[in-house]
């Protein structure tokens, strides 16, 4: 018996191409175009086990299994950076499956999975950018249950979100929501960006490339298509704003993007840089330097890759 | 000096070494085999199959050892596997009326054809600490009683034929099953409100833990559906197959599944007369506690064909349903060791900025006090 286990087990090595069967990717690709034709409604799919966990980017991982092909370069990022252990996973797991060809720079790749941010970089017509979602419903912590909100988002009742977002100005002299802010897409439903900070939500906006969304514990995927107008949320006279950031990257000298705080010592010292990785790297290739970025530690970063 | 972090591959790589090297333990003692845990450890591996909703003990005890002994791990990794197999088709119902019964015990009668069978079973077993199984010493052998190779008859079917407890669907039962296959929310996209199919299928996959805790929460009073343990039944089921080129069915083999089926109140209304109402658990491998919870929730969420209010979490569909499932639960809890600092960041500026905010209007305020007392003075 333990050599049949062996051998059932052994056979377990062998996997179709980017990991899901067929059947399943057929699945999910009919729910994609689904989504495709009407932007940002929340096609219910059959979500498949995947052997990373619940919450750790499923629902994207099924959503580039059933997209990606042979002739596509994947880049996959988590916080911005290509680097980050999850990311650094689901990489090995597709070349592992897939045998693709991998990238670290925006600008080649042509599937971008990620998780919490959109690439700097301004993305093409010819990219498909895909989110990894925990929780695809924006009106779920104003409703916990399913059968309201789908009702909510059937009849555009979207009344209760304006209502949250004017109690956050009425308690806080602020919309308190500063990740997975709401926007309106295609002026028909209310979609969740997945919890990227608000400061991505204007690259949505009429963005050149497809936007896939996959939650694989919820079993939902969206889409917005290329040229898609988004718009967030706000109120006349409390216009949306993005987050500014006083100081540039301090590797890079970038402005308008998005830093990341990272802890020197523990007296408060405290320097930002680029949370896109790849988009500091290029800058500081290009010449561009901040004024922590040492010339060998630039030679460092480089050599590690 | 800043150099930002490069090392995730090696690290995760390094990581999994380590992981190997702590599970294998110390290497002066010999490696457990699958058969030793199939035998020995053959609840636990029982309980990985149910919730993996997987029958292959050999895969599990390997599951098992592979999660170094964690559950939900075990679980994860064998419903990993599953979801990768292909379907051929889906089995006859099995028939649990037919069921060779290791164990066999109803509550509501003294006595009954065929008999109270105990089984293995730890109940009545004094929970006192047996040292001799800290060595490998001699276990005598079980006296096993010769049966005649009747079929146990159910005790729902008895209180059947009084026409007091409700028809249950499909064989041994007055209704014959529908016409459609039975649901499978591994294939199917869950939506809500669900049919009972599903539902089972939900409770049978559930974590135990979970179901558990909402069973008991009906008995004290959350839910309340004054449960007696019509029976309970634990034993080998054959599984058989309708084969189209065939013409007939053809058997699979057998499984061991435990049943449990509860007897529940309920007072009747203007149309139906008074009747004994149900809650069904169904469980591969032996596991009468999992079954018994299935069963109570599965009677607490059957609250509206009954017409009652729906107050108590166990009552919940959603509720109960959107979080059972513990390889769902513990991915998306665990999650949130993943990197979130982007997130963290847009939250730290904007408390940063409501503080500032606070300040100076703290600051204005004093200013305004001082200035005031000034004048005063």
């Amino acid at each position: 018996m333990t050599g049949q286990a062996q051998d059932i087990a052994g056979g377990m090595a062998a996997y179709n191409f980017a990991y899901l069967d067929e059947q399943t990717k057929r699945m999910i690709r009919r729910a994609i175009l689904k989504g495709i034709a009407i932007p940002a409604y929340q096609v219910p799919f059959a979500s498949r086990e995947m052997p990373m966990p619940y919450g750790w980017g499923t629902g994207g991982v099924q959503v580039t299994a059933s997209i990606i092909g042979r002739d596509d370069t994947l880049k996959v990022i988590d916080q911005g950076a290509d680097d980050t252990t999850n990311a650094v996973s689901i990489r090995a797991f597709f070349q592992k499956v897939a045998d693709v060809a991998v990238t670290t720079r925006t600008r080649e790749a042509s599937v971008i999975q990620t998780r919490h941010r959109i690439p700097e970089e301004p993305l093409t017509v010819s990219q498909v950018l895909v989110y990894q979602v925990p929780i695809p419903e924006p009106l779920r912590f104003l409703e916990p249950r399913e059968t309201e909100t789908r009702k909510m988002h059937a009849l555009e009742e979207y009344g209760l979100m304006h209502v949250k977002l004017y109690e956050d100005i009425a308690r806080h002299g602020h919309i308190a929501t500063t990740y997975a802010y709401p926007v309106l897409v295609d002026d028909r439903y209310v979609m969740d960006p997945s919890p990227t900070p608000k400061f991505d939500n204007p690259k949505m906006d009429m963005c050149p490339a497809l936007q896939l969304f996959g939650a694989g514990r919820e079993k939902r995927i969206y889409a917005i298509p290329p040229y898609t107008r988004v718009v967030s949320l706000d109120f006349e006279d409390h216009p949306f704003e993005v987050q500014r950031f006083e100081e540039p990257c301090a590797l890079c000298a970038a402005r308008d993007v998005y830093l990341d705080e990272v802890i020197l010592d523990d007296k408060g010292g405290r320097m930002f840089v680029c949370s896109d990785t790849d988009h500091c790297e290029e800058r500081r290739a290009a010449g561009n330097r901040g004024h922590l970025a040492a010339e060998e530690a630039y030679a460092t970063t480089e050599a590690a890759q | 000096m800043y150099v930002a972090v490069k090392g995730g591959e090696a690290a995760i790589a390094n990581a999994h070494k380590l992981l190997g090297d702590r599970r294998r333990g110390n290497r002066d003692l010999p490696s457990i085999t699958l058969d030793q845990l199939v035998g020995q450890l053959s609840l636990a591996v029982d309980r990985v199959m149910a919730e993996a909703s997987l029958y292959a003990p050999h895969l599990a005890a390997l599951a098992v050892k592979q999660a170094r002994g964690d559950m939900i791990e075990a679980i994860f990794l064998l419903r990993a596997y599953r979801t990768t197999l292909p379907r051929f088709g889906a089995s006859r119902p099995v028939e649990t009326g037919e069921m060779v019964a290791e164990r066999r015990v109803s509550a509501t009668f003294k006595d009954l054809p065929g008999g109270q069978v105990l089984g293995p079973t730890f109940d009545y077993t004094h929970r006192l600490l047996d040292p001799e199984l800290a060595g490998d010493g001699e276990v005598e052998a079980a006296l096993l009683s010769e049966t005649d190779g009747e079929p146990l008859m159910r005790v729902t079917d008895i209180l059947a034929h009084e026409d007091i407890i409700e028809s249950s669907r499909g064989a041994g039962g007055d209704t014959p099953l529908p016409e459609e296959p039975s649901g499978d929310l591994t294939r199917e996209p869950l939506e809500f409100p669900m049919q009972r199919d599903q539902r089972l299928q939900a409770l049978a996959r559930g974590d135990e833990g979970f179901l558990l805790s909402l069973g008991y929460s009906t008995q004290r009073g959350y839910g309340r559906t004054h449960p007696f343990v019509g029976e309970i039944r634990m034993g080998e089921v054959e599984v058989e197959l309708d084969v189209p080129e065939l013409g007939f069915a053809v058997s699979l083999g057998t499984i061991k599944v435990t049943e449990c089926q509860m007897v529940t109140q309920f007072a009747g209304s203007a149309k139906a007369p008074p009747q004994f109402t149900r809650g069904y658990g169904l469980v591969f491998g032996q596991s009468e506690r999992k079954a018994m919870s299935m069963a109570l929730v599965d009677r607490a969420l059957r609250a509206d064909e009954f017409g009652e209010d729906r107050l108590a979490p166990a009552q919940d569909e959603e509720f109960v349903i959107s979080h059972s499932d513990n390889v769902q639960a513990t991915g998306f809890v665990e999650h949130l060791k993943l990197p979130h600092y982007v997130d963290f960041q847009a939250e730290l500026d904007l408390v940063r900025r409501m503080r500032g905010e606070f300040e100076a209007r703290e600051a204005a305020s004093l200013e305004t006090d001082n200035a005031s007392r000034e004048a005063a003075e």
